[in-house]
């Protein structure tokens, strides 16, 4: 589904170049569930963002469903993230003046959708995680964890074939940062392909791929179940 | 994204700070209303002056002796005329000029008058019975000047209102005499009460026969003939008609200036036009300080919503998603602050009036038009640039922002 090839990102820091990934191949197959680690400065998060289309590579190919990505243009990546890549953030980064309901159907409204539509389809999910009886509360009434399934709801809402998490449990608690590995692993079964990036061993044991950056390289890639 | 659903997202971020959307508002309410007001009281200024002037009668010809080059503007009676305007050149307009209803010879001057111990520095005017239509100013009591006096050269006076109350008080004035710089007058009549008109107290006159002012003042030349024509198509023809009268009169020499009353309209009407654009400019000024006003505004909002804008972005909006939502917010602040400024502007040029007589408004559609349009192109033009700034906001970046 994914194809990464001599993927290289260079950042220009005043005189110097920063290269922050160099040469990294990847392949991701539909329905994998696959963690990314490694420490600060690794790279995971601009391997993220690479893959999330929020940013684009220096030099290399990135091909998602066979699409050649890399030589989009800003409206077409921005269509690219909104059809086909759902979001999770450490920080959540719901819309504080929304309603969970009117957070989960944004992206809804950048596809076009009329808003009955959007009701229609942001309800249901909301009650797959759990949120029925809070859809009109807004994100500061709710828990980390009750906001962290919002932003779920709303990575999903256009049902996207690939969802990428940013440490999704890094401002939780254990018990909330559960639930949420309990919802992700759930809607792997269903076929969702799923990218975490932790720095969680526990988190990392439950995905079936764990993928190590080092310096802007991969050091590691094992199936691990 | 459509249109509606950009509104209501520009609508719940200005909804959301309300405190702050007011302020920004008032920066372009205050500027509307400002124009609206100004340009107000300039176009009333304009109306007024043209009521007033048509008011002392219509289709007036005003013919001065000298020759100005110029058509219309106010021209003083000059002295060291080359060739005088005579009584007799007024009875020959009022005998050949067909075209003509009248043409009343005018001298006029100050002098003083007195009644027993009281006396009072006032205006005097010689004229012919035909002054009264004219100029559109009766006598009320008693009688005006008659034909008879004219030819005459009779010392008799018909009295302003003011005159005869300064001097008078509540006595019966007809029949009295009074010193007119120094000569006998009898008081043969009171004029109606007419008021003040362009800043001239028309109570505070004394009329006299022509002839008699003509003594009184010691010339045998007329200041003015005002001759006025039954229709104002006729105007143009009338002038063709006096100059050849006059002309033949004074050696074939035009040494006589014609004014009409349309053309001394249009040079005031040009004057107080350039006033009011004038006014209208300087409440401009603040009007494009509100606008400063909101694109300060929009631009403390782009960045406080920056992670806003980069959240939309990750989920799918593009540059010009974000680009309208932020115009749109900037637009609704100008529309609605100009809407509400229009409401005032035009509120207090009709209250005004009520309160203040002597400041007259007159609200125009077009300054209406022309502030609301005013006003929403400064959000379109001030809202560009935070919005612009808004919409190229890297996600990244804008994700990460605090």
């Amino acid at each position: 589904m994914i194809e990464l090839a001599d993927i290289t990102k260079t950042y220009r820091m005043g005189e110097v170049d920063i290269t922050v990934l160099s040469d990294v191949s990847l392949k991701v197959r539909q329905g994998e569930l696959i963690a990314i680690m490694g420490p600060s400065g690794s790279g995971k998060s601009t391997l993220m963002n690479i893959i999330g289309c929020l940013d684009r590579p220096t030099s290399g190919v990135y091909r998602f469903e066979q699409r050649e990505i890399s030589t989009l243009s800003d409206d077409e990546l921005a269509s690219v993230r909104n059809v086909k890549i759902g979001f999770v953030f450490q920080t959540f980064n719901l819309l504080p003046r929304f309603s969970a309901l009117k957070n989960v159907e944004v992206p809804l409204i950048y596809s076009g959708v009329p808003a009955r539509v959007r009701r229609e389809r942001a309800i249901p999910l909301l009650e797959q995680v759990g949120l029925s009886e809070r859809m009109h509360h807004k994100p500061t009434e709710l828990s980390g964890g009750q906001q962290q399934r919002v932003a779920i709801a709303r990575a999903l809402v256009n049902h996207p074939p690939l969802l990428l998490a940013d440490e999704p449990t890094g401002n939780l608690d254990s018990r909330s940062g559960e639930e949420i590995l309990k919802i992700l692993t759930g809607l792997n079964n269903q076929g969702v392909t799923i990218i975490i990036v932790t720095h969680d061993p526990g988190v990392a044991a439950r995905c079936k791929r764990n993928i190590h950056l080092k310096d802007g390289q991969i050091v590691g890639d094992q199936v691990t179940a | 994204m459509n249109f509606l659903e950009t509104f209501r997202v520009s609508f719940e971020a200005i909804l959301s700070n309300k405190v702050r959307s007011g302020l920004t508002m008032l920066g372009v309410i205050i500027g509307v209303m400002a124009v609206i007001l100004l340009v107000s009281i300039g176009e009333g200024a304009r109306v007024y002056i043209t009521k007033e002037l048509t008011g002392l009668g219509t289709n007036l010809l005003i013919i001065q002796p000298g020759k100005t080059s110029t058509s219309g503007g106010f021209h003083p009676p000059s002295a060291g005329t080359v060739r005088k305007l005579t009584y007799d050149d007024a009875q020959a307009l009022k005998r050949r000029a067909w075209l003509l209803t009248d043409a009343v010879p005018l001298v006029f001057g100050t002098g003083r008058i007195k009644f027993g111990n009281l006396g009072r520095d006032t205006m005097i005017i010689g004229t012919t019975p035909e002054f009264q239509r004219v100029r559109n100013l009766y006598v009320d009591t008693g009688s005006f000047i008659s034909q008879g006096d004219v030819d005459s050269k009779a010392k008799i006076v018909v009295l302003g209102t003011k005159v005869k109350e300064e001097l008078f008080g509540d006595q019966n004035a007809l029949g009295k005499v009074v010193m007119l710089s120094d000569a006998r007058y009898r008081v043969v009549g009171v004029m109606r009460k007419k008021g003040t008109s362009l800043g001239m107290d028309i109570d505070d006159v004394v009329y006299v026969p022509v002839t008699s002012g003509q003594e009184l003042f010691d010339t045998d030349s007329l200041f003015e003939i005002i001759a006025s024509t039954p229709r104002a198509e006729d105007t143009d023809r009338a002038i063709a008609q006096i100059k050849d009268i006059l002309m033949k009169r004074h050696a074939h020499k035009e040494d006589f200036t014609l004014q009409t009353q349309g053309a001394m309209l249009d040079t005031m009407n040009t004057i107080l036009g350039v006033l009011t654009a004038v006014l209208g400019g300087i409440a401009g000024i603040s009007l494009l300080v509100g606008g400063i006003g909101i694109m300060n505004i929009m631009l403390v909002s782009v960045r406080e919503r920056t992670r806003e804008i980069g959240i939309r972005k990750a989920l799918g909006a593009r540059n010009k998603d974000i680009m309208a939502q932020f115009m749109i917010e900037a637009m609704t602040l100008s529309g609605a602050g100009g809407i509400i400024g229009i409401l005032i502007g035009v509120g207090l040029a009709l209250i005004i009036p009520v309160f203040i007589d002597v400041l007259p408004t007159s609200v125009s559609a077009w300054s209406i038009l022309m502030a609301f349009t005013f006003s929403a192109a400064v959000g379109v033009f001030f809202g560009v640039y935070p919005a612009r700034k808004a919409a190229l906001q890297d996600p990244i970046q804008a994700l990460r922002y605090e």
